[in-house]
């Protein structure tokens, strides 16, 4: 892999480490949060729904500087949980991964609602009347119908994560091989003298990488929607 | 008694203060739409929760707002065929009529798998998915899979209305099927007086949220008072009659408690007792016994009652034998008559009016 210097590629692969580990945990959150808000009804709901998305309309140093405060190890979340499990978050790639899924929720709950909506509640009805419990009336019914738009939340979160730049060196820096996602790296080789040729193959492979997602998604989603109606 | 309803709800415009027994076999909720048929059946199936009120099926209480006894709809064992099938298009249809078989597996006795495919003739669907059956077969399949979860009653939301006429021909004998093989009580939302006097035994004719009428579907069906509410063009009584001869030229001939009477030939055994609908607008009536006249039915009656609606219109109530029959007739020829509550006459029918699905196999 002589095409990319060791630090870049470093990066390219921290990048798809840090935007999968966001996606991935916060994911069965998301379906959560989705369901509620599609679903439910209870008090409250509006002041969660604004916080799910206040990331996508505070500017993106903000949400970084929050989750500083809130998750670095002077935090009141951060030091209860360096001291109580020895996680931190803080200057680690961990941290990369909380903000990258920080700011990818918004997106990803909006899809996953928007799936749940489209769903007919008076099957859900007709499964209750059937037996099923709520939690496998979800199991059984709703969650299989709206595997692709989990798919969909899913694949934009990614993306935003592979994208998320602000939060990220606000909360975690800019550390090569530990924090230096591949927007950070692209920013940094853009800093030095001699370093546009790098950022120029970093730019290709971030281009490279969210097409594939998109193809993938888009490959994926028409086999579930060809499973589910059954034609 | 097997089931007990007394429900109250508000509605933004709307009050619902319904309350009646319904006893075994099929009960008919009644009544134009927007009278609360549906709210009814949704409280017993704990779709909604009432204001205040009872519901208690088989001796076990579903709901009772006085005691803050309240049933999640998964608990009540309560079969619920809706009127736009609702079946689960991610499945097949043999794991459509499994999934509530599934959630019953310790509920005891039931019908079986096989009993349910052949009573509704889904054998050739079974491997099928939902979004390549026609509206009559979604509409069976829904029936068998309520029928599979081993409920101790159904609740059938106008099962019918979402499909042609051809598709309800074809669904009306497996209904009459079910009522009388698979032996579970029957809660049925219609506002086809057709389809109500072919299967109910017990008819509750709803009005704006409140019981108008409720009974024995021969006497409910053949009041003037319920007719009414149920809109007049579509009033006719219910009589009952034994099969006695198929004859060759197409006609079945029946006996009933006054007289014989002769119908299009009707698909049953000789022997076996069917309910007709007779349709007041088509009853003749004439004091002495005519002669010479095309009609073949000719049954001696006793008027009962004559209703005054708005219009030129009467509704003449008629006993014959044992059974009722309506007869919509001019104000005019009723005064040229002096038809009166006693006085003595004929009811004509003319054979070939006498619709088929208006002919039902007696539960």
């Amino acid at each position: 892999m002589d095409w990319l210097t060791p630090e870049a590629w470093s990066a390219v692969v921290l990048s798809l480490r840090v935007s999968l580990t966001a996606t991935l945990v916060s994911l069965p959150l998301g379906v959560f949060v989705a369901h509620a808000l599609a679903r439910w009804s209870f008090p409250g709901k509006q002041v969660l729904n604004g916080l799910v998305h206040l990331p996508l309309i505070l500017p993106p140093v903000v949400t970084g500087y929050l989750l500083l405060l809130t998750f670095g190890r002077q935090g009141p979340v951060g030091g209860f949980l360096d001291q109580c499990c020895g996680i931190v978050f803080a200057f680690r790639w961990t941290g990369a991964a909380l903000a990258a899924a920080v700011m990818a929720f918004p997106l990803m709950v909006r899809a996953i609602r928007l799936s749940i909506e489209a769903v007919d509640p008076g099957l859900e009805q007709a499964a209750a009347t059937l037996g099923a419990s709520r939690l496998w009336v979800f199991a059984t019914v709703t969650l299989p119908m709206i595997l692709p738009g989990i798919l969909t939340g899913a694949i934009l979160a990614f993306a935003k994560a592979m994208g998320e730049f602000g939060a990220t060196i606000t909360f975690v820096s800019n550390i090569p091989g530990e924090t230096q996602t591949l927007p950070s790296a692209i920013y940094a080789f853009l800093q030095v003298p001699g370093g546009e040729g790098t950022a120029i193959k970093l730019v290709l492979v971030s281009v490279a990488v969210a097409m594939a997602a998109l193809l993938a998604s888009e490959v994926l989603a028409a086999r579930m929607a060809r499973r589910l109606s059954g034609t | 008694m097997s089931l007990e309803v007394a429900v109250r709800h508000r509605f933004p415009g709307f009050a619902l203060d319904v309350a009646f027994t319904a006893p075994d076999g099929v009960t008919a909720l009644f009544g134009r739409s927007g009278s609360g048929k549906t709210s009814v059946v949704n409280a017993v199936a704990g779709l909604l929760r009432p204001d205040a009120g009872r519901v208690v099926a088989r001796g076990e209480a579903l709901v009772d707002t006085g005691a803050r006894l309240w049933r999640a709809p998964h608990r009540r064992r309560i079969g619920y065929v809706f009127q736009e099938a609702r079946l689960f298009p991610h499945l097949s249809v043999r794991q459509n009529l499994l999934y509530g078989r599934w959630f019953a597996r310790h509920g005891g006795d039931g019908p079986e798998f096989d009993h349910v495919v052949d009573l509704l003739g889904l054998a050739p669907l079974l491997s099928r998915r939902p979004a390549t059956l026609s509206g009559g077969e979604r509409q069976r399949v829904s029936i068998g899979r309520a029928i599979l979860s081993r409920p101790r009653l159904l609740l059938m939301d106008e099962p019918l209305a979402a499909l042609d006429e051809a598709r309800r021909a074809e669904i009306l004998p497996y209904l009459e099927r079910v009522r009388d093989e698979a032996g579970i009580p029957i809660l049925y939302v219609s506002h086809s007086v057709s389809e109500v006097a072919r299967l109910a035994t017990t008819v509750i004719v709803l009005d704006e949220g409140r019981v108008l009428r409720a009974g024995a579907a021969e006497d409910v069906l053949s009041d003037p008072f319920s007719a009414a509410s149920a809109g007049i063009r579509g009033v006719g009584a219910v009589i009952t009659g034994r099969i006695d001869t198929h004859h060759s030229d197409g006609l079945t001939e029946l006996s009933t408690s006054s007289a014989q009477i002769f119908l299009p030939r009707v698909a049953a055994a000789v022997g076996a007792e069917i309910r007709v609908r007779i349709e007041a607008q088509d009853v003749t009536l004439s004091l002495t016994r005519p002669e010479g006249i095309s009609a073949l039915n000719i049954l001696p009656c006793e008027i009962t009652d004559i209703r005054r609606g708005e219009g030129p219109g009467v509704l003449v109530r008629l006993r014959s034998g044992a059974d009722t029959l309506l007869a919509r007739i001019t104000q005019r020829s009723a005064e040229r008559m002096g038809l009166a509550r006693g006085t003595a006459c004929h009811a004509v029918i003319k054979t070939v009016s006498v619709a088929p699905e208006d002919i039902g196999r007696r539960g």
